[in-house]
């Protein structure tokens, strides 16, 4: 779970809850397939570059991108897992968290390109905890950052490279991203009253 | 997950796999360039030891390290213990010293139980007397574990002094918990009385070592602690050796997957040959590796969330 959705969802009050689907499947494919190709164009032709999804839901959208990518322009891209876990600046604020497993493709990162890949950009803390775990890790030559929402409220300077969209929100609603590979659909919601 | 580890029988299935699956994922910090984690920075831990421990000590201290916690090392040698100072008092001065855990290891069974409820911080059991060290029966099962893929329905044999064995009562507990068969051996001196109903319904108890070996996955050599007998439980040490001692021939019974385990410190020569210990059945080096990283995930369960 990302921790921008762990971190909104105890701030949710007494109010009946609306629904607004933001992105469709349909949607979130072409977001998808948009951003492998910006990706494609950014980075001119993918060429050294290593996709970092971050758990949970960043994990399947590394994977797709890789696929995209491998569609558009044949070019394999390595997937791998980073698990910010034990990076987190909020481990004391919580009970403590099961660790998910880091897996780094073949040949790690150093000297490569790395692109993070992760469902909703919030906060930014799970970014920050993303670069501390890289960079003892390696020696990437240069790391962006790709997410399917970006809804504001940042409490850090972090900034994503590609956007899939940008979603003006409140700090007490909450972006549930949905995906096929772990629950069975693609979709994007904002939970939470927007007119009160 | 529990505030203190004072007890194999602390962790129920869930938990102990919990522990075990993290240890498996701590494990590839240990094979990184940067073997350290910022996990529990500003947290201290204190190795509280009145008895002697290489491999404890320096094994929970390393796990302290690679998650970043501050550790402070006291042994009753050389502090105000051997000036008559008591367990409380002890107790109540890392108290004031704001230590978030204590990791003891003490003479008296019970020692850290009675630690437990002097001290604000977790307190972790790294073994006390004769009576348990869950993190040795921990990492003994990461390391069935891993190298049998599974601890659930494994037949393991503990073999040897039972009687003074803290790691075989922990590993009794914790085994049972994760659904393997145990069987304990020995001679009848060394054997608890009553050891099956006071540990787990299911314990079994031999004093025939050649009549189990064909019929297990692990056989766990335990040592005989001289240290603690004062008095005679067999007549020799060479009658000990034939007939509980692991040499080759024996090992040569047990099935060809089986592996062979040892707590240490070993004695070669009493409850193993050194044939069998540095045979490629024996996981005496890997056990002590795979301490680090189940003590790093007791470590992190405890003290890593709120």
């Amino acid at each position: 779970m990302a921790y921008p959705q762990a971190a909104s969802s105890s701030t949710t009050s007494g109010s009946p809850p609306t629904v607004k689907v933001i992105l469709t499947e349909t949607d979130l494919q072409r977001v998808v397939d948009r951003i492998a190709h910006q990706i494609l164009e950014k980075t001119d032709g993918a060429d050294g570059t290593v996709l970092l999804g971050i758990p949970t839901r960043g994990v399947p959208l590394a994977r797709r991108l890789a696929s995209r990518i491998a569609a558009f322009e044949s070019v394999d891209v390595p997937v791998g897992v980073l698990d910010v876990t034990l990076y987190r600046d909020d481990l004391r604020l919580k009970a403590t968290r099961a660790i998910g497993p880091t897996d780094l493709p073949p040949g790690g990162i150093d000297g490569r390109r790395v692109i993070l890949v992760d469902d909703v950009l919030f906060s930014g803390r799970t970014v920050r905890a993303a670069l501390d775990a890289l960079s003892d890790l390696g020696r990437p030559s240069s790391v962006q950052l790709a997410v399917i929402v970006d809804r504001g409220h940042r409490e850090l300077p972090i900034r994503a490279d590609y956007v899939g969209k940008n979603i003006p929100t409140a700090r007490a609603e909450i972006v549930k991203v949905a995906l096929a590979e772990i629950d069975g659909l693609d979709e994007v919601k904002l939970l939470g009253e927007e007119t009160k | 997950m529990i505030k203190h580890l004072l007890s194999a029988a602390d962790l129920d299935a869930q938990h102990a796999t919990l522990v075990l699956d993290t240890a498996a994922e701590l494990a590839n910090v240990s094979s990184r360039e940067v073997k350290k984690l910022p996990t529990l920075r500003g947290r201290t831990v204190v190795n509280l030891f009145y008895e002697d421990s290489t491999r404890t000590r320096i094994s929970f201290e390393a796990a302290a390290k690679r998650l970043s916690a501050d550790v402070i090392n006291f042994s009753a040698k050389g502090s105000s213990v051997s000036k008559g100072e008591s367990l409380k008092d002890t107790a109540l001065t890392l108290q004031a010293m704001g230590a978030d855990a204590v990791v003891v290891r003490h003479p008296a069974s019970g020692a850290p139980h009675r630690l437990a409820s002097w001290v604000d911080g977790s307190v972790v059991n790294a073994g006390d007397g004769t009576h348990e060290h869950p993190t040795q029966a921990l990492l003994d099962a990461y390391t069935m574990r891993s190298r049998l893929g599974r601890v659930a329905g494994l037949h393991v044999a503990i073999v040897g002094d039972v009687l003074h064995s803290r790691v075989a009562r922990s590993n009794v507990l914790l085994l049972t918990t994760l659904g393997a068969k145990v069987t304990v051996i020995g001679p009848p001196t060394l054997i608890p009385v009553d050891v099956g109903p006071a540990l787990s319904p299911d314990l079994r108890v031999s004093y025939d070592l050649d009549a189990v070996l064909p019929d297990v996955d692990v056989v766990m050599m335990l040592r005989v602690q001289r240290e603690r007998m004062n008095d005679s439980f067999f007549p020799s040490t060479r009658e000990y050796a034939r007939r509980y001692g692991l040499d080759a021939a024996r090992m040569r019974r047990l099935p060809e997957h089986a592996i062979v385990m040892h707590p240490g410190p070993m004695v070669r020569g009493m409850e193993i040959t050194p044939e069998v210990a540095d045979s490629a059945r024996s996981t005496i080096v890997e056990q002590v590796a795979n301490g680090v990283s189940v003590r790093m995930a007791v470590l992190y369960l405890l003290l890593g969330g709120k």
